[in-house]
């Protein structure tokens, strides 16, 4: 039955089925690639490419809803697309694992690791209590966990996101299976955590011989791990072929358009004037939130310490840092979503820090603020149009006068003015995210914040919607606060840099200072962390 | 100044990927339409709304009319009954007629008009009160500690000494009977629509709009409210079944409506000291009364199911 010279992983003329009704008939159709032992093959798409779909066929976890319509999907030879249920429960764990992208919800939140490792073991195998303990133990010091003993006895959420990620691939490779699938396993994470992550699956694919089969949406995650690459566009597998051949002559025109929508980590040198109006100044910027309380002990959480950022008009600061570092709590202190407990925020001349709501009112249409979550920015039950109007209407504009001003907006960020009549859910994400763009633009703002705003597109809708807000601002000369944990858009449209780490900026300065002699001990160790960071991507990739 | 970098191939192909993710939702209206049992508890419901607005043309009689020659008579025997000016007239006694020598056909179709109507305006009292309360308390955070105080004091009583009370003390009429069941169905609306204003402020759509200038009350009532309807949508089918019900157990007790008011319940009630010679008595309202509720219900299941797919998994 089993093949040891043949591919792990062989899916031939894959086809699967979409509910009736969808854009597509199919998810994926006429797929085929393999997976060879101790090889890794990175599958790449944008969202909606069928690239999950893939994974979860193999797996047999595919809902009803999508049947496999054809081809087949043979697992060291053995055909498993439709392979009975106990079949593939036999399967799955000894000789095919699976991680996934969120590790929270992947692990059972009342059963500790330790027990969910083991549950593997006496699921699959006849091992005594002793000796499952035993491997259990062995395999976490294997993912490189530090005091194997703590770890096994934790619930997950006393476990860090990397670690909680470290668990599955524990319980995932406890069995030695010969085919990991990874979907997406360090999307969630922080560059950093997502650097030793990768390393660890290199480590531990090339001391096992696994044949990993990797999926990704993150070019840089390719270049760093990939022995081959497999690249999907809406179901059509396009391009199959080595790492280098794929990304360095890719030969298919949306591989190419992919490869060069890629930001460079290069920085895109620009003159900047250092005598231009100050339009933000923030002093000494505190928020400190207060927890517990009454009957718990009362915790204190400095989200940001002493902050101090200029944006000087026409000008783009950038603030990068990993979750929890407080450049979300900082953009929501500047636009006064959140209160700050401590320091001032100059709007021009104006200290709208502790400004009571009724003096600030007239001062909030001068910093307008775009969120990341583009599916979540725009109230589904009303249309475009009132959507845009509602701030300059707020502010004593007239309805005509405002709709007249929408449409030139809604030209200005290249789309239809048709768009006012339509609801938020007629739209894409990229185009949701032109639309928030020009809701805030519509308030004639002096200052744009930027809140993560490309970090939920694709890659090529990213480069897009980069590429119109700098137009905007070069148009409209507006001060901009892009905040960011993505140091390739950082280095795309900053002129300025702010690192932040546990609420503290802890470096500050122009970016290509920043980015070319980093001070800082943390700002090395991140861009060190961005993966693909020796890879040409962008405009040298791209045709020439 | 010029752009950074340039991307003009990539441009074309890139937007022609953007516009293929676009998905077609089909609209809530449309889902709606198409449960089975959104249409079959909307079918029995016009059905019983449609008896209870014809009810005089439905081969009734005044339901007040009595005749001692027609007292306990069994379903589909023949009668007489006496008007209000004297005359007698020949009629037929489809569900029998009670001790006092009332049709108890024409009290049961009756009855379907005050069962409906208290259902309907219990449902809406409490909507109302529940949404204005629940806007409040949720988004005007130093109003929540109070008010849900009050709320929860509210909650602690039992529902039906509540109306019992309501009812002593005001007499019983129509208006007193609605207002003794909606009270305590209020609280449970606060809470419900607190949590919905809870996790909706978050949204950053609402952010959004505070960023806009929008003023407080029009975002509670433009951003908050409209994202609230479906599940209040569900929960005032609920309460309607629970209103219709709880006033056939007011009626039935004597708490609730008078007795010459033609009630479900009052006709139960009446033919309790009977039930085991003539349980027709209590059979047909108590048939009514399962039908319409259960009808309720089913619509409510159905709407929870498609307008709120979220809240149909956690209760």
């Amino acid at each position: 039955m089993s093949d040891a010279a043949g591919p792990v992983l062989d899916v031939r003329h894959l086809t699967i089925g979409l509910p009736p009704g969808g854009e597509r008939a199919t998810a994926v159709q006429n797929v085929s690639f393999s997976v060879g032992r101790g090889e890794i093959v990175c599958l790449v798409g944008e969202s909606g490419s069928g690239k999950s779909v893939i994974a979860h066929s193999v797996m047999g976890l595919l809902p009803q809803a999508l049947p496999v319509r054809g081809g087949q999907i043979l697992l060291q030879g053995e055909d498993i697309t439709h392979a009975p249920v106990y079949r593939l429960r036999e399967l799955r764990a000894t000789r095919m694992s699976m991680i996934f992208q969120e590790p929270m919800t992947a692990l059972n939140p009342v059963m500790t690791c330790g027990d969910q490792i083991d549950e593997v073991l006496r699921e699959h195998t006849q091992l005594s209590a002793a000796q499952r303990r035993a491997k259990v133990l062995d395999i976490v010091r294997e993912v490189l966990l530090p005091e194997p003993q703590r770890i096994v006895a934790s619930y997950p959420h006393q476990l860090s996101g990397g670690q909680r990620q470290r668990i599955m691939i524990a319980m995932a490779l406890v069995l030695e299976p010969v085919l990991l699938i990874a979907d997406e396993p360090t999307t969630a994470l922080d560059v950093t955590t997502q650097a030793q992550i990768l390393k660890l699956v290199l480590q531990l694919q090339a001391r096992h011989g696994t044949g990993v089969l990797f999926i990704t949406h993150d070019f840089g995650v390719v270049a760093e791990l990939a022995h081959r690459v497999a690249v999907l566009r809406l179901g059509d597998l396009v391009e199959v072929g080595s790492k280098h051949e794929v990304l360095q002559q890719p030969r298919h025109d949306y591989t190419r358009m992919l490869i060069g929508a890629v930001p460079t980590l290069k920085l895109q040198q620009r003159t900047v004037d250092a005598t231009a109006p100050l339009v933000l100044r923030t002093q000494r910027l505190n928020k400190t939130y207060f927890g517990g309380g009454w009957f718990g002990k009362r915790r204190s959480v400095h989200a940001a310490q002493d902050v101090n950022l200029e944006i000087r008009r026409g000008q783009t600061l950038g603030i990068v840092g990993e979750s929890g570092s407080g450049k979300s709590t900082v953009a929501r202190c500047i636009v006064r979503l959140v209160d700050p407990t401590g320091g001032q925020v100059l709007l021009g001349h104006d200290d709208i820090a502790m400004m009571p709501s009724h003096r600030l009112r007239p001062l909030r249409k001068r910093v307008q603020i775009v969120f990341q979550d583009p599916y979540r920015s725009l109230n589904p039950r009303r249309t475009i149009g009132e959507a845009l109007i509602e701030g300059p209407v707020n502010y004593g504009l007239s309805r005509l006068d405002a709709l007249e001003r929408a449409k030139k907006l809604l030209a200005m960020v290249r789309m239809d003015a048709g768009a006012m009549e339509r609801y938020p859910h007629q739209f894409s994400g990229g185009q949701r995210q032109r639309l928030c763009i020009a809701r805030a633009l519509m308030m004639e703002p002096e200052l744009l914040i930027a809140d993560e705003a490309v970090s939920a597109l694709d890659v090529s809708v990213q480069a897009q919607v980069l590429k119109l807000l700098e137009e905007i601002r070069e148009r409209l000369n507006l001060a901009m606060l892009f905040i960011t944990h993505d140091l390739r858009v950082a280095s795309q449209v900053c002129d300025q840099l702010a690192v932040m780490s546990q609420g503290r900026v802890v470096e500050y300065g122009p970016a290509h200072q920043v980015f070319g002699a980093p001070q800082h001990e943390y700002t090395r160790a991140l861009f060190a962390a961005a993966p693909g960071r020796d890879f040409a991507f962008g405009a040298s990739a791209a045709p020439a | 100044m010029a752009a950074r970098r340039d991307w003009t191939p990539t441009d074309l192909a890139a937007l022609s990927v953007e516009s293929a993710t676009v998905v077609p939702q089909s609209s809530a209206w449309s889902r709606v339409r198409a449960s089975w049992s959104v249409r079959i508890g909307g079918l029995v419901l016009v059905i019983l709304v449609a008896i209870a607005l014809l009810a005089p043309w439905l081969g009734t009689v005044d339901p007040s009319l009595f005749d001692p020659a027609s007292r306990d008579l069994l379903p589909g025997k023949q009668g007489e009954i006496t008007t209000l000016e004297g005359e007698t007239l020949k009629h037929t006694f489809w569900m029998g007629s009670d001790s006092f020598g009332r049709d108890i056909y024409s009290r049961v179709i009756y009855g379907t008009q005050v069962s409906l109507v208290v259902g309907v305006a219990t449902a809406l009292l409490a909507l109302t009160f529940g949404i204005v309360l629940g806007l409040c308390s949720g988004y005007l955070r130093w109003l929540d500690g109070p008010l849900m105080r009050v709320m929860d004091g509210v909650m602690a009583i039992p529902a039906i000494l509540i109306a019992i009370a309501l009812v002593a003390l005001w007499r019983g009429s129509l208006l007193t009977v609605v207002v003794a069941i909606a009270v305590p169905e209020i609280p449970r609306v606060t809470r419900l629509v607190r949590s919905l204003v809870l996790s909706i402020r978050e949204e950053p759509y609402v952010e959004a709009a505070i960023s806009l200038g929008t003023p407080t009350w029009r975002i509670m009532v433009r951003h908050i409210l409209p994202n609230c309807v479906a599940p209040l949508v569900v929960q005032g089918t609920f309460i309607c079944a629970s209103g219709i019900l709880v006033e056939a157990i007011l009626s039935f007790l004597g708490v609730g409506l008078p007795p010459d008011i033609p009630t479900w319940g009052n006709v139960m009630a009446e033919g309790r000291a009977q039930f085991n010679e003539y349980p027709h008595n209590i059979f047909f309202p108590g048939v009514f009364l399962a039908v319409t509720v259960l009808a309720v219900n089913i619509l409510g299941d159905g709407l929870r199911d498609t307008l709120d797919p979220k809240m149909a998994k956690r209760v």
